[in-house]
C-alpha cells in the first residue's frame, strides 16, 4: 500500500489542490457511503424494531387499539404469571442440557471423524445432514420414529424387554416431552458444531501429538492435555453460540411438541409468541422478550469475562 | 547401554521408498550426525528411530532389543523437534515436567529435575512463562530441557538450530557439544548444515536420496570422501572438480586436463594401476589446494602452476575466496587476505596435487580412497 502511495507520480495538474483536512473528510465520507446501504437496512429492519419492542414493554397494546402507557404494569405481571415461570425454568433446563450435550456429541463426532477411517467423508455428510435438512421434514420423521405406539424406537425397546406400560410416551408424555425435545435439538445441531470442531482439530499441529507420544502420553492423555486445551477457543465459540441459540429456541419445539403437553416444553420464546399473536398482548410479550434479552446478555458477558480471566492467569 | 543398530531399515510411503535399506551401527554415547540435502530422508530415518514413523522393513535395535513395534514412550528416547513443538497452553515449567508427570514421578522429584535442568540451560527465570512469550533461542532451550528432564539414554534432534540466527547457532553448537559430554547419552542429530556436522559430530552419516553415502569421522570424511557427492557436500567452499583423462607418461600415470599433464601423488598412482589408463576421471581439488605462491612443505614435483582469470574475490576476513575461471572451468581458491586480486585480473596460482582426489567419472566413486 505505502509503496504505491509513496511512489512519486506526475502531479495531476487538472485537479485543484485539496487541503489535508478536506481530504480526510472526503475519505471518511467515501467509507460511510459504502457502509450506508447495509446500515440503513439494519436500522430499518432490525434496530428500529428492537427499540420499538423495548418501548413497547412499558405500554399496553393489542395491535389494533391505540397504544397506552403502562408504566411498570407489564413488569409486575411477570411475577404473577405462572406460565412465564414455567417457561423461564423450561428454558433454563433446556439450555442446561442442550449446551453440554451438544458440545460433547459434536466434539466426540469430530474426534471420531477426524480419524483416518474408511468412508469418513460419507459419515461426515451423514452427521451434517440433519442440520441442513428441512426442519419440517426432519421433525416429521422424528415424530414418526418416536411415536409412542407405532414408532420403531418403542418397538425396539419393547423387543428388548421393556414392559409396555413402562414405554416412554416421548413427545406425548409430560415427563418425557422435554427429554424428547432436547434429544431432537442435540441431534439436529451437532453436525454443524462438529464441522466447527473439525476445523479446530485440523488446526492443531501434529507435532504436538508427536511430542506427547514421546513424552509418553496415552490416547486419553493426549486428548486431555493436548486436544482439549488446544480446542479451548473453539469450545468457547461453540458454547456462546449454543447458549444464545438455546435461549432463543422456538421452531424445534413448535415442530415436536408445540410447547405441550401442558406447559412441559413451553419455553420463553414460545411464551412470547403466544402472548403476542394468540393473546394479542404485545406490551407484555415485549416485556418477556426484554427479560430474555437481558438474560442472554448477562450470560454472554459473564462468559467473556470468565475466559478473559482464565487467559490472563495462564498467560 | 544404548547402542543403536539399524539393519536394512526401509521406509516407503506407498510406492515411494524414501529410505533404502539403511545399515548403521551407533555406539553408546556417540554423537552421530545425519547430513544430506533436503529431502534425502534424514528426518524420516530419525522419526523411525523415535517411533513416530512405522518401519516398512528391516530391524531397529536399541540396546539389545528389537524395538520395531515398541511405542516411542518405551524406547527411552527424547526428541527435540525443528519447530520445538512446545505445548503452547503450558508454562515452561509444565512443558518440562509433562513427561515425568505422565510417568507418575513424585512431585518433589519432578520439581528438582526441572529446576536442575533449568539451571543448566539458564532458563530458570522463564519457568512461569508460556512458549509464545519466549524468543526462538529460549524456546530452543526449553525444548532441549523438556528432553533432558527425563534423562533418556538417547536424544534425537531434528535440525534444532535451524531457526536460530548465525551467532546464536554457533554458541549453541558449542553448548550442545558440552551438553553431550555432560549428559553422557547417545545423540542422534539431523542437519543439512555441514558446519554443524563437522564441528559437533563424533561420526557423520552422509545421506542422499535415502541411501547412506558414507559414515566416518568428520576429518576422515573430509580427507577421504568415498564419492563425488560426499566430496562436494563436506567442506565449504566445496571441492573443485576438473574433468581429466588418465594417461601414461614415461610409464607413470598422469591426469590430462585440457592438454596439460597433471602429476598424481603416489597414493593415487598405486590405485589407478593399469585399469584406468585412457579412462575418463574427475580430479578433485579443495579450495585450499590452490596457493598464491608455491608452498614450501610440498614436493615440488606435485605442484603445477595454473593460470586463472579472477571473476570474483570474496573477502571473508581471515581469508579470501577467489572465484576464478581455469580454462573455462569455474574453480574456487582459498587464499590469504594479502592477495589483492580483483575481478578481471589474470593470476598464476600453484595447484598442490599432493592431496588431490580422483573419481571415476561414470560411477562417481573415489579411486584413491
Ligand atoms: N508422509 C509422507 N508421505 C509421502 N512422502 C513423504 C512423507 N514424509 C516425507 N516424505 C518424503 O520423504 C522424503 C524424505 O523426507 P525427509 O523429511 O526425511 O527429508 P529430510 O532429509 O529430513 O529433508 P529436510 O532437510 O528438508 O528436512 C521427501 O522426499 C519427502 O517428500
Ligand atoms: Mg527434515
Amino acid at each position: 500500500m505505502s509503496v504505491i502511495a509513496d511512489t512519486p507520480t506526475r502531479p495531476l495538474p487538472a485537479r485543484a489542490p485539496i487541503s489535508r483536512r478536506w481530504r480526510k473528510v472526503l475519505n471518511a465520507l467515501t467509507a460511510y457511503s459504502f457502509i450506508a446501504p447495509n446500515f440503513i437496512g439494519f436500522a430499518v429492519f432490525t434496530l428500529g424494531p428492537i427499540v420499538f419492542a423495548f418501548a413497547l414493554a412499558f405500554m399496553h397494546w393489542d395491535g389494533s387499539n391505540p397504544i397506552r402507557f403502562a408504566g411498570l404494569d407489564n413488569f409486575w405481571k411477570l411475577f404473577s404469571d405462572r406460565v412465564f415461570h414455567a417457561a423461564f425454568w423450561n428454558t433454563i433446563i433446556y439450555t442446561g442440557f442442550v449446551v453440554p450435550l451438544t458440545l460433547i456429541c459434536s466434539l466426540a463426532l469430530a474426534v471420531l471423524l477426524n480419524q483416518k477411517i474408511f468412508g469418513r467423508n460419507f459419515f461426515r455428510t451423514v452427521a451434517f445432514f440433519p442440520y441442513v435438512a428441512s426442519l419440517v421434514a426432519v421433525a416429521v420423521v422424528w415424530n414418526m420414529m418416536f411415536h409412542p405406539e407405532f414408532g420403531p424406537v418403542n418397538m425396539v425397546l419393547y423387543t428388548l424387554g421393556v414392559d409396555p406400560s413402562d414405554l416412554p410416551g416421548w413427545a406425548a408424555d409430560r415427563h418425557w416431552a422435554m427429554a424428547t425435545v432436547i434429544m431432537f435439538s442435540v441431534w439436529k445441531n451437532m453436525g454443524y458444531f462438529m464441522v466447527i470442531y473439525l476445523a479446530g482439530l485440523q488446526g492443531i499441529s501434529s507435532e504436538l501429538y508427536e511430542a506427547a507420544d514421546i513424552d509418553g502420553a496415552s490416547g486419553g492423555q493426549k486428548f486431555r492435555f493436548v486436544t482439549l486445551p488446544q480446542l479451548a477457543p473453539t469450545t468457547f465459540f461453540v458454547s456462546v453460540m449454543l447458549i444464545i441459540q438455546s435461549f432463543k429456541v422456538f421452531d424445534q419445539i413448535f415442530m415436536i411438541t408445540q410447547g405441550g403437553p401442558g406447559t412441559s416444553t413451553l419455553v420463553l420464546v414460545y411464551h412470547i409468541y403466544n402472548e403476542a399473536f394468540i393473546s394479542w398482548d404485545l406490551g407484555y410479550s415485549s416485556m418477556v422478550a426484554l427479560v430474555l434479552f437481558l438474560l442472554v446478555l448477562v450470560i454472554t458477558i459473564v462468559q467473556f469475562r470468565w475466559t478473559q480471566d482464565r487467559d490472563e492467569d495462564t498467560a | 547401554m544404548a547402542g543403536i543398530s539399524l539393519h536394512k531399515l526401509r521406509k516407503s510411503f506407498g510406492a515411494l521408498t524414501v529410505v533404502h535399506d539403511v545399515d548403521l551401527e551407533i555406539a553408546d554415547k556417540e554423537f552421530i550426525i545425519l547430513v544430506g540435502p533436503s529431502g534425502c530422508g534424514k528426518s524420516t530415518t530419525l522419526r523411525m528411530i523415535a517411533g513416530l514413523e512405522e518401519i516398512t522393513s528391516g530391524e531397529l535395535i536399541i540396546g539389545d532389543t528389537i524395538v520395531n513395534d515398541v511405542p516411542s514412550k518405551d524406547r527411552d528416547i527424547a526428541m527435540v523437534f525443528q519447530n520445538y513443538a512446545l505445548y503452547p497452553h503450558m508454562t515452561v515449567y509444565k512443558n518440562m515436567a509433562f513427561g515425568l508427570k505422565l510417568r507418575r514421578a513424585p512431585r518433589d522429584l519432578i520439581d528438582r529435575k526441572v529446576h536442575e535442568t533449568a539451571e543448566i540451560l539458564d532458563i530458570k527465570h522463564l519457568l512461569n512463562r508460556r512458549p509464545k512469550a519466549l524468543s526462538g533461542g529460549q524456546r530452543q532451550r526449553v525444548a532441549l530441557g523438556r528432553a533432558m528432564v527425563r534423562s533418556p539414554a538417547v536424544f534425537l534432534l531434528d535440525e534444532p538450530l535451524s531457526n536460530l540466527d548465525a551467532k546464536l547457532r554457533s554458541t549453541m553448537r558449542s553448548e550442545l557439544t558440552k551438553l553431550h559430554r555432560r549428559l553422557d547419552a547417545t545423540f542422534i542429530y539431523v542437519t543439512h548444515d555441514q558446519v554443524e556436522a563437522m564441528t559437533m559430530a563424533d561420526r557423520i552419516v552422509v545421506m542422499k536420496d535415502g541411501h547412506i553415502q558414507q559414515v566416518d569421522t568428520p576429518q576422515a570424511l573430509y580427507d577421504r570422501p568415498t564419492n563425488m557427492f560426499v566430496a562436494g557436500f563436506i567442506g565449504a567452499p566445496q571441492m573443485n572438480f576438473l574433468p581429466v583423462t588418465i594417461s601414461k607418461q614415461n610409464g607413470v600415470p598422469v591426469a590430462e586436463f585440457d592438454g596439460n599433464s597433471l602429476p598424481l601423488p603416489t597414493r593415487l598412482i598405486d590405485r589407478v594401476g593399469v585399469d584406468y589408463a585412457g579412462r575418463d576421471c574427475v580430479l578433485g581439488l579443495r579450495p585450499e589446494n590452490f596457493h598464491e605462491r608455491p608452498p614450501i612443505d610440498v614436493d615440488p614435483a606435485l605442484t603445477v602452476p595454473v593460470e586463472v582469470d579472477v571473476e570474483l574475490a570474496e573477502p571473508m576476513g581471515a581469508e579470501v575466496h577467489l572465484n576464478a575461471a581455469l580454462r573455462s572451468r569455474s574453480i574456487v581458491a582459498r587464499v590469504s587476505p594479502r592477495c589483492q586480486a580483483r575481478a578481471g585480473d589474470r593470476l598464476t596460482l600453484t595447484a598442490d596435487l599432493s592431496s588431490a582426489h580422483l573419481f571415476d567419472r561414470e560411477t562417481e566413486r573415489a579411486i584413491g580412497a
